[in-house]
């Protein structure tokens, strides 16, 4: 099954409550997916480079992470901890050494940019929200996940919501029947998946056409072609939020839209608590079609 | 009339309570309250009372009914009025997928829009929707009615039996074996009634009528392509 929301804020004024609204609509999907739970969020400010990364070892992996990294870059890096994750914030330009760095000491990355940062985990939204403290976290937009895993392994490294390039992040209900092939292919193209998990392939293919100049509309029209299998997709960008489902639409999905927000949820009942919902345009959006706005 | 507030009392009891009235209650009026989009609201009703659900939806909303009438007045999830057997399921908001799949009988009435699949196995239900309907919608259906006031989505009637399917707007496409029949004096009456009961505000005569060509209904050879 797996569960998928999302909420794409139009005014300034709920900016606060993003991380709260975010909670409770993920919360209220967690029977559709008990396995791990994520959520991506765009925070109020761009800045530096910030990389969320994660370690089943905290205390002592990123005891003295920032020193270690600063010198290498040769510049300041700050570094904030939250459970398991931590988010580091980078100089300019320091993305690629950073990588390596953190990669050779066995620190997995969970995603990089200027806006967003990313928390996953194994365990049920509720937990995993708490652990972090989502609600008191504010922003633009993000996404979350709640997974009934399918395709590959219950680990950190295979919950939702994938990023695979700078402030870009994807969750998915569905499973991809063609992802082995398109992994070889973005493979040779340089976006090469981590893990088996058959989302990153299409978090990674969303990057590729990203790169390639598409926008992220054209990028979404793309995986209707490309990618095989039952989906409904919804990605993050620094500044955009998008919605597709495969031709056949099995999965389930419903978007609301008011002046100030347009959520997405695979259930009615996850905008239950939103502001305004009794007033919102409900819909269910169309098989192979793309939905996206950007700021 | 009984009053039930699901933000305070569990959907078993809710639903435990509609299903323990008799053929000859007197409880005939139920109102349900905050349903904020639950799965499974009073479903397996088995007496003739009236319930109005205030508010959307989930899954399953009026699955199994038989003789209860039950009104929404919002919106509802997959698989309204899943297998019906007699009685009446409105809703004035949109359904999602699969409404009144493998329906036995009674009306079901979307004065909204229904999505993908409706109909689907349809066995002798009567389905009218005010709106359009979405793709592969009355697949496989083998008895009763589906009337689409607006449009129709891809493969309308796909592998259908013998349910009458009537379409005021558009079609999309045709499953199939599906096409286009004609509209003869008791389709027009049929559709009458059926406009009339779901309180549709059309005339049968602007709407045609698809049914199966029955050529799938043993194999040939000849029609090999169409499977």
């Amino acid at each position: 099954m797996c569960g998928i929301v999302g909420l794409f804020l139009k005014k300034d004024d709920l900016r606060p409550q993003l991380g709260d609204m975010l909670t409770d609509m993920l919360i209220t999907m967690t029977d559709r997916g008990p396995d791990s739970a994520g959520i991506a969020i765009y925070g109020d400010e761009a800045g530096p480079l910030k990389m969320t990364v994660q370690s089943d070892a905290p205390a002592v992996d990123f005891a003295g992470l920032d020193v270690a990294l600063a010198g290498i870059l040769e510049a300041p890096v700050t570094m904030k901890v939250i459970d398991t994750h931590a988010v580091l914030s980078l100089p300019e330009g320091g993305e690629a050494a950073a990588r390596s760095f953190l990669d050779a000491r066995g620190i997995r990355i969970m995603g990089a940019g200027t806006s967003m940062e990313i928390f996953k985990e194994i365990g049920l939204p509720k937990d995993v929200a708490a652990r972090f403290g989502i609600r008191g976290m504010g922003g633009s937009h993000g996404i979350g996940h709640t997974r009934m895993a399918t395709e590959s392994a219950v680990t950190t490294m295979g919950a939702h919501p994938f990023s695979t390039s700078a402030d870009q992040c994807l969750v998915h209900n569905g499973s991809l029947s063609n992802h082995n092939q398109m992994r070889r292919r973005l493979t040779e193209k340089g976006f090469a998946p981590k893990t088996q998990n058959d989302t990153e392939v299409a978090a990674c293919y969303i990057s590729s056409r990203l790169a390639e100049g598409v926008n992220l509309g054209e990028a979404l029209e793309g995986t209707l072609e490309d990618l095989d299998g039952f989906f409904t997709f919804v990605v993050g960008t620094r500044n955009g939020f998008g919605v597709v489902r495969d031709p056949i639409a099995c999965k389930p999905a419903v978007m609301a839209e008011t002046e100030d927000y347009v959520a997405f949820g695979s259930e009615y009942r996850a905008f239950a608590k939103l502001p305004g919902i009794d007033a919102a345009r409900v819909w269910e959006p169309e098989p192979a079609t793309v939905y996206f706005w950007e700021r | 009339m009984q009053t039930i507030d699901m933000a305070t009392t569990p959907l078993r009891e809710l639903n435990a309570a509609l299903q323990a009235q008799a053929q000859q209650t007197n409880q005939t009026q139920w109102v349900i309250e905050n349903p904020r989009g639950a799965h499974a609201v009073a479903v397996g009703l088995d007496a003739p009372i009236e319930v109005t659900v205030k508010g959307s939806t989930g899954y399953y909303l009026g699955g199994m009914n038989k003789q209860a009438s039950v009104h929404v007045t919002g919106s509802t999830g997959p698989g309204v009025a899943e297998n019906m057997m007699s009685g009446t399921v409105v809703i004035e908001g949109d359904a999602s997928q699969y409404a009144g799949a493998t329906g036995h009988g009674g009306l079901l009435v979307i004065k909204g829009n229904a999505s993908s699949r409706c109909g689907i196995s349809m066995k002798g239900i009567d389905i009218v929707v005010h709106g359009n309907v979405g793709h592969m919608s009355a697949f496989m259906a083998q008895s009763g009615n589906l009337v689409v006031c607006g449009d129709a989505g891809d493969a309308l009637g796909d592998s259908l039996y013998e349910a009458r399917l009537f379409v005021r707007g558009s079609v999309k496409s045709l499953g199939a074996d599906c096409i286009e029949k004609e509209m003869r004096p008791e389709h027009l009456e049929i559709l009458r009634d059926l406009l009339a009961r779901a309180g549709a505000d059309a005339k049968p005569e602007e709407f045609k009528r698809y049914g199966s060509a029955r050529k799938l209904y043993n194999f040939h050879v000849d029609h090999a392509g169409a499977y």
